[in-house]
Parts: structure tokens; sequence; C-alpha cells
């Protein structure tokens, strides 16, 4: 008897295993699938900072997660509706967090002695009937139907263990209406090298499929139909793709060429990895002996005439402080990219935070004013980028860009661009002065100097982190001036308000309680606010995407409000600058640092609180 | 160590006047000189500014001079050329990025023994074994100066200074051992008080293809004065002093009465007029030798055991960092065509519909 079809309108499913166990190559899988068939998406990956925890413990779990819907979604669920664990370690992780009532699937061939004495269980939660009793309980030996579908392969038997989450992923495709195609062709090409490999997981990925539909195991099949979305061309994109992606635009948008200067870091190097295949974009790329030397590439070539981007993490921003303020007192244009990650020291290196805004605010010596672009989405990471650089080249000043390890390795549908409606942007170099030329003369709107660059006659100069004179640039150390420099560098960024849009407000324009939110949080708070928003519940949600400065209108906005809710994966910062900067407003923060983003439940449970 | 091959230098020889576009005063910046009277620096800025005047086709505009922080870093000030005085030790760093960015410039670093060695050691190194095209010019007086005195990172041991009223208990670092140590394919010792001689290596420095490394004795008159005096002193510069030229047997003393030979793995003096047979076994220098163990030699002859050598240790090519990332771009360019930002967008799309 065929199994069961229920239509479904989202699903989310966790699958959990070691390090080892090909966990985010299986997420990765279905969710490309999910986007090919007309689902939006949403992922969280979440792994061990170790490469190869050792096999079987509790730090070695890996997981992703993924929520597929026929719906607009924002994040990827906050609790799974199926979990798959490939072993004792990624039940005992991971088991908390599935619904009651969820199916749990489980390879019961991991769930022997050894892996179960690892993973910390007193005894086998598979023969307990009260552990599991809240779950449906599927137990399938996912190693050993995997070796026995790959008899005819040509790996080794004792290769063939790892292609078991193929098989895994062969049924939960079978289970939710999925096709293999899109894998088959992505293997054939990833192990094109290792043919027998490819083969190998191609055989285990059919073998999952055709167990779920030969056998009856599995208890329904599920259908979420293609989601309702905005027509237009799409694309997967993790946040780190979309960064890497928008510096390839900004250098096309404005004609010039980049030099990436970078030291790997968890959770940054992915943009290098991708920047440094596209250099027939004029990119070039330069992996420094440290974070200073990178930075210092970036600012090097910011002298020579072109796009000095820097990136890093949290750890790095603490190393590459010196330059940035070098970068300020010179004013040239500076891109530091900070995806962050837990901290404080080396903290939480693949889990995320938004710890670092204070620490880009105001972690350097002296008055050290600079402009602050936050992403709050995977795939708009490619228009803050583009934003990022156009502000630092326009206003001759670092610009941070303070992704998060969040939105930095999830990835969602990309509704693309029209490339010919991105706006271009100009840069102007003097060529020649009429008589002396003034380095530090300042363009009226912008307050910002001109970007004159060596080789250019005539116009040869000297900049350094010493004091400048206003408008000749010499070395100063008169009182007066040095007051006024300090004044026109805090001007010369507050001007940038005057140049970016201003913010808006979903829900209600003023009335009892506003949630504000910046960076990677928006997705789970947008989906709060519009749950609630449905239930008739008087919230409104502001999202602001520029940091320092604000927008013009923030004030304003935070006025009209009651009390101001200010959720963050930090200990309070966005709190500190908006009370330093609005006087009077009612704000509350919501607090939480576990290296996880935001539940919605959570978010409502705070907002309900208030309301 | 094999006999060393003799070919000619690659360069043009030291003084070769090209046709001279400047004069001095035109890399004259304008702005107040500010270091001690006395200061062994004022020479090697008087002799940078008519060396570039002097020795080369390089348009001004074309020249950058990036310093760190300390006395001999603001230097860039007082060149009439594009300058960036930047943050302490990390100059080599934002060269190597002006350098890669922009091939088309000569780009200078101007550095000190605390500047380079100390807190910018880690830069230093990673520059010269990258061979980036960059012009370093450590300018070298034992001492912190413009902190007032404290002992640097080649400072004697024992020295006695503010910060070691006991004497410093730190073993000093040899920068051209250092440089040495990293490759680097250009390296060369000069001093302040001989003009002639810095300016033949200053123009050596800036026509070799690859990253240069010169270090320059210096004369700190507050804070360690006469620190080289009993080598580079006049009364006994020719005892103390070996020059090195390409392709000529090691000689020094004020009759050319000894030179050097190789015994074993160690250098040796050997006096000529009581052995005129040594002569035939006299180490004829070798600047072009890729290996480095010769040029690491001569970095280990130190005062008072051996006279100290002056003038190119080595310089030999090998591809530099900036000539291949701009080589990976223009492959890219080939291989690839012109970056197509639509192209590169448009990967694995799917379409979704009016009905979704």
């Amino acid at each position: 008897m065929p199994a069961q079809v229920h239509e479904r309108d989202t699903v989310t499913i966790r699958i959990a295993g070691d390090s080892g166990d090909g966990m985010q190559l299986t997420g990765d899988q279905l969710t490309d699938t999910s986007a090919l068939m007309g689902n939006d998406i949403a992922t969280l990956p979440d792994f061990p900072a170790e490469i190869r925890a050792p096999q079987g413990t509790l730090p070695g779990v890996s997981s992703f997660q993924i929520q597929f819907s026929k719906h607009e979604i924002f994040t990827a669920g906050d609790a799974p509706d199926v979990l798959v664990v490939m072993n004792p370690a990624a039940l005992k992780v991971n088991l908390k967090d599935l619904q009651k009532g969820g199916l749990l699937i489980v390879n019961s061939d991991s769930f022997n002695e050894d892996n179960l004495k690892k993973a910390g269980w007193s005894a086998n939660p598979l023969e307990d009937p009260a552990a599991l009793r809240d779950f449906s309980v599927l137990k399938i030996p996912f190693a050993s139907l995997t070796k026995n579908a790959l008899a005819e392969s040509k790996i080794k038997v004792s290769e063939m263990d790892r292609s078991k989450n193929y098989f895994a992923l062969g049924l939960l495709f079978w289970m939710y209406g999925r096709t293999i195609d899109h894998t088959i062709k992505w293997t054939l090409d990833k192990f094109s090298k290792k043919p027998d490999i490819a083969e190998a997981n191609i055989m285990a990925l059919k073998a999952g499929y055709n167990y779920g539909d030969t056998t009856e195991t599995a208890p329904a099949r599920y259908v979420v139909p293609k989601a309702e979305i905005r027509p237009g061309k799409y694309r997967k994109i993790t946040g780190n793709e979309a960064t890497a992606l928008g510096i390839v635009a900004a250098a096309q948008l404005s004609g010039k060429d980049v030099l990436y200067g970078t030291y790997p870091i968890t959770p940054a190097s992915d943009i290098l990895h991708n920047l440094a295949r596209h250099k027939n974009f004029k990119i070039k790329t330069l992996q420094a002996e440290d974070e200073i030397a990178a930075c210092g590439a970036a600012l090097g070539a910011s002298f020579g005439g072109q796009i000095g981007i820097t990136a890093t993490s949290g750890p790095g921003v603490c190393l590459k402080s010196e330059m940035i303020n070098l970068a300020l007192m010179a004013e040239l244009p500076l891109v530091i990219l900070n995806v962050q990650r837990g901290g404080p020291s080396t903290g939480l290196p693949t889990k995320t935070e938004q710890s670092d805004l204070l620490q880009c605010m105001y972690g350097r010596n002296g008055d050290s004013p600079v402009a602050i672009v936050a992403p709050s989405t995977p795939s708009n990471c490619f228009e803050y980028m583009i934003e990022a650089i156009r502000i630092a080249t326009k206003f001759m000043c670092p610009v941070f860009f303070l992704s998060d390890g969040y939105i930095a390795n999830s990835s969602e549908p990309w509704h693309l661009p029209e490339i010919e409606k991105l706006p271009k942007f100009s840069i102007k170099h003097p060529t020649a002065a009429d008589g002396a030329f003034f380095p530090f003369l300042r363009d009226e709107k912008t307050l910002a100097r001109p970007w004159a660059v060596p080789g250019t006659p005539g116009l040869e100069h000297r900049i350094g982190g010493i004091e400048k004179a206003d408008k000749t640039g010499n070395v100063s150390y008169d009182p007066d001036n040095h007051h006024k420099m300090t004044e026109l560098r805090r001007d010369k960024i507050r001007r940038i308000a005057d140049d970016i849009p201003p913010v808006e407000v979903f829900g209600e324009p003023s009335g009892k309680l506003l949630v504000l939110s910046w960076g990677g949080t928006y997705g789970t708070i947008r989906a709060a606010a519009v749950e609630m928003r449905a239930q008739g519940k008087k919230v409104s949600h502001c999202h602001v995407n520029f940091l320092n400065p604000f927008p013009k209108n923030l004030g304003e906005i935070l006025g009209r409000f009651e009390h101001v809710l200010i959720p963050e994966l930090n200990m309070g910062n966005l709190i500190v600058l908006i009370r330093s900067q609005f006087e009077g407003v009612r704000a509350t923060g919501y607090n939480k640092v576990s290296g996880q983003p935001f539940k919605i439940r959570e978010i409502i449970t705070q907002v309900e609180a208030l309301l | 160590m094999s006999t060393p091959t003799i070919v000619p230098p690659p360069t043009a020889p030291v003084g070769t006047p090209e046709q001279p576009r400047y004069k001095k005063d035109d890399f004259v910046s304008g702005q107040d000189v500010r270091w001690c009277p006395g200061c062994g620096d004022y020479a090697i800025l008087s002799v940078m500014q008519k060396t570039l005047a002097d020795h080369t086709k390089t348009a001004r505009e074309n020249h950058v001079f990036v310093s760190g922080i300390g006395c001999s870093s603001r230097f860039p000030y007082y060149m009439n050329t594009y300058g960036f005085h930047t943050v302490h030790g990390r100059a080599p760093s934002i060269a190597t990025g002006l350098k890669c960015a922009r091939p088309d410039l000569t780009v200078w670093v101007i550095t000190g023994d605390g500047d380079g060695l100390s807190i910018g050691g880690n830069h230093l190194i990673h520059t010269l074994r990258r061979n980036v095209d960059l012009n370093i010019i450590l300018i070298n007086n034992q001492i912190y100066g413009l902190t007032k005195g404290q002992y640097s990172p080649t400072s004697e041991k024992g020295k006695v200074s503010k910060s070691s009223p006991f004497g410093s208990i730190d073993y000093p670092i040899n920068p051209l051992c250092t440089a040495i140590a990293a490759e680097s394919t250009f390296i060369a010792r000069t001093v302040d008080m001989d003009p002639r001689h810095m300016g033949g290596i200053l123009a050596r420095a800036m026509q070799h293809k690859g990253v240069s490394f010169v270090e320059v004795y210096q004369n700190c008159v507050i804070f360690n004065k006469d620190a080289f005096q009993p080598v580079v002193g006049r009364e006994h510069r020719d005892d103390r002093a070996i020059y090195l030229e390409h392709g000529k047997p090691l000689i020094f003393g004020k009759n050319k009465d000894r030179g050097i030979k190789l015994n074993g793995l160690k250098l040796e003096v050997v006096d000529l007029t009581a052995h005129p047979e040594e002569q035939a076994n006299l180490l004829v220098h070798n600047e072009l030798d890729p290996n480095p163990g010769y040029a690491y030699l001569l970095t280990q002859m130190t005062y008072p055991d051996m006279p100290v050598p002056f003038g190119v240790f080595r310089a030999i090519q090998k591809p530099t960092y900036d000539d291949m990332l701009t080589d990976q771009v223009d492959f890219a360019v080939a291989k690839k065509g012109k970056g197509d930002l639509k192209q590169l967008l448009f990967e694995e799309t799917w379409e979704v519909g009016e009905n979704g």
C-alpha cells in the first residue's frame, strides 16, 4: 500500500551527526533541491569549531536545519518537525529541540555501547520506552543498508560508511516528494575526479529513495507546494557569498580594482574563498601574515587609488584597530568586514553573536568616528556591501560592514536584482592643481578631502597618522587646529546621514510598543511581528541597517512609541547607542548570548510581557 | 659551498649618469626638518634626494615613501614625493598593498631598528620572503631615539640605557642575517658618513627588481653617539671595514694586505704579507650566488673579530610577488574573459513565474 500523501505549508528538518558525517553537504543538497522546487527556504548550519572533534562525542556534533515553505519565511524555524540523527551524541545534543509529536529518524546502527558511552547515555534510549515517548521514532540502520546497497560498487568496504548521509538524504527526498536529479548532477560534478565515490554516493542516494518507496517504514509522505513568491529569477545564496558578490559588483559599478587583504579567520574566510576565484573581475586577494598586515595592505591599495577591503571577525578587529585609526586620520577609504562571532577573546568561533557593535563604534584610541553598516539577511549582504564601499569612497573614511555568523552561513532564495538598475557610483581623483594643491581641502557637502593618488604629477603630498593642519595637511600640533580637525572628522561621518535612506516602520507608525533591531536578527523579529500582528496585537517593528550614523528619522520614530524593546544577541550594544543619542526613549533590552539566533517564540514572549 | 661562478652584475654599474631630469632641490619638500642637529638622518635624506635626481628615469610623482614610527620614519615628510607616515612597524604591509595595487610605482620603505626589527619584525620577514618589489631602507642606530634613549633590538648585549641601567640582557638581532634568513633577493649595507657609497647602494637598491633590503649604519648623536665609530671612524676604517665588489677577492687593510678565505664552514682572515700564497685561496665576492649560505657567512662578519662588510651582499633574481599577483589576474582574464557581473550573479538560478 503506497504511503499516504499529506500537504503541509511548511516543514522544518534538522539533520545531525558527527562533524565528519557530511551533515552540511546533506543540508545543502536538501536546500538546493527545495529552492529549485519553488519553496521559500531558510537554513541554519551549526557546526563545531574543531574540524574533526573526536568521533561520537558531544562537541563533535554538527547539524543543519532547513525550513521550506509555501509561504514567505524569515528564519530556519524555531523547532524542527523532523530530526534525523546519525549517532547517540547527535540525539543527546538535539533531542530537546524537536517538537513534541515530531518525527525522529535514527541511524540505529550507531547506537552501540561505545557510542552511547561517549555521548553520555547511561542506557540505550532506543530501548527505553520512556525516553522517546513524545515522538514518532523511525529506527533505520542507515550504515548497514548503505553497505548492502554498495555491495556492487568499486569502493572499499571501509569507505562505504561515508555514503550513509546520501542514503538518509535519499529517504528525505522521497518523504518530502523532492526529486533526486539535482543532487545526482551536483555529485557527479563535485566528485568528477573521484568517479568511484560519485557512483557510490549516487547508489546510496537512490537506495535511500527506493527504501522509502518500497518499504512501508515511513509513516507518511508530505508535499510542500511551491511558495507564492515574487516572480523573477532566483538563486540560493548565503551571506558570505552575497558579500563576495557585492564586492565584485561594487568594483564594476565604480570602475575600480579591488585589493582584498585578509587573514584566515572563521566565519569570514569563505568570503576570501569566493573572491579568490573571481580574479578575472580584477579582484586581487592577498592572504597576509596577520590581521594587521591584511588591513595595512588594504589601506596601501586605497592610498594607491583602488578599493582596499579587509575582512575578519571580532578578534581580528582588535588587531586592526590601529590601522583603522590611521585610515580615519589620513582620511582614506577603507572597508572593514566583521563577520561577528561569539566573543570575547577567541570566544565561540563558529557561533553567532552581535557583540562587536560597540567595539566597532568605539574600540580605538582618541575620538575616532567611523561609519557602520549592517546587513540583515543573507541576500541583502549584497546591497549593503555595495553601500559600504560607496560610502567609504565618497566620504573618504573607514566603514565597517557588520555581518554575523548566522547570516554569513545561512542561505535563502535571492530575488536577483536587475544589473542595469544597480546604482553606478563614480569616484573622482584630482588630476592637476591650479597653483598649490591642498590635500585636506574639503568638499563643502560631504567634508571629504580630495583623493589624489600617487603617480599624478604636481599633486605630490604627504599624509600620515600625526595630526594635520586643516587644508594643507602639513603636520600640526596647534591646539585649536586639533580641536577643529576632530570636529571635522566627526561632522563628516554625521553627514553620511544625508546620504542614506530613512528607516521604515513595519506596523503602526506610533503606539505602545516598537521592537527595534539591527543585523542578523531581522528575520526572527520580523516573523514574530508578522505572527503577532496577524493575531491582532499592536506591535511595530523597525530594523536599522545603518548604525553610524543612524538614519535621520530614527529619533523621531522612537519618540512616537511609549516603549521600545531592543532584542540583541549581546548584553546590550545598540541600546547603549540609542540611550546616548536619543534622550527620553524608554528602551528595554532583551539579551541572549548562547551562540544561537533568537527563536520566534522567545521574541513573542518578550513582546507579550510588555504589551 | 661550491666556488662562486662569476658573471657580470645584472644591473648597470653604480653611477651611470642617466639623463638628469631633476635637481636635488626638486625632491626637497620644504617642510622644516626636525631631526636633532648632527643626526645621521640628514645625510641619508640628502643622499636620497640626490640619488633620485641623478640616477633614475623614474618620474618624481611615481616615487612613494612609506614609513612607520620613529625618528627615521619622519623621512617621507621631507621628500617632495608622495609619502605616507603610517603606524609603528607596519610600513611594509602598507607598502605591499600599495605596490600590489599599483605596480607602476617605485615604493620605498623607510624604517629603523626598533620599527623594522622589533614591533615590525613579523612584517619585515614576510615582506622579504614574498619578494615584493620594494626598496626597504633600515636606518640602524642601535637605540630608540624618539622615545628618548631605550636600548633597541640591535643594541649590543650589556648596553646601558635609560631602560637598562644595569646593562641590557637582550642578545641583539642582526638585521642582514634576518634578511638572508628570509631569503631576501637584495641585501646591502652602507653608512651615513659615506655619501658616495650610500648613493651607489641606494641606486642599486632602486634598480633591483624584487625586494631590496639596505641597512644603513646611522649615528644617533644624542642617545648613542659614535656607536659605529670603532668600525667606520676614519682612523680604523681601512682595517675594520671591508668593501664588497662583485667578482673581486675579499681584501681589506690600508695596504690591501689582508684577505678572507673559507676554512671549512668558517671565514678566516689571512695575512697576505706573511702568506702571499694565500692570495689564490681568497674568497671571490659573488653577489649572484643563489645559495644564501655565502651571504649568510658575510652577515656573520662582525667587529671586533672580523672586518665588517659594506656593499651589496646579494643581488639575485626571482619572480616578484606583485608581478605574480598581476599575472594571475591577467591569466584569469585571458582564460575566463573579462568578468561579466550578470553571468556571475545569474549562476544556477531558477525562475518563478506569475503563478508562483
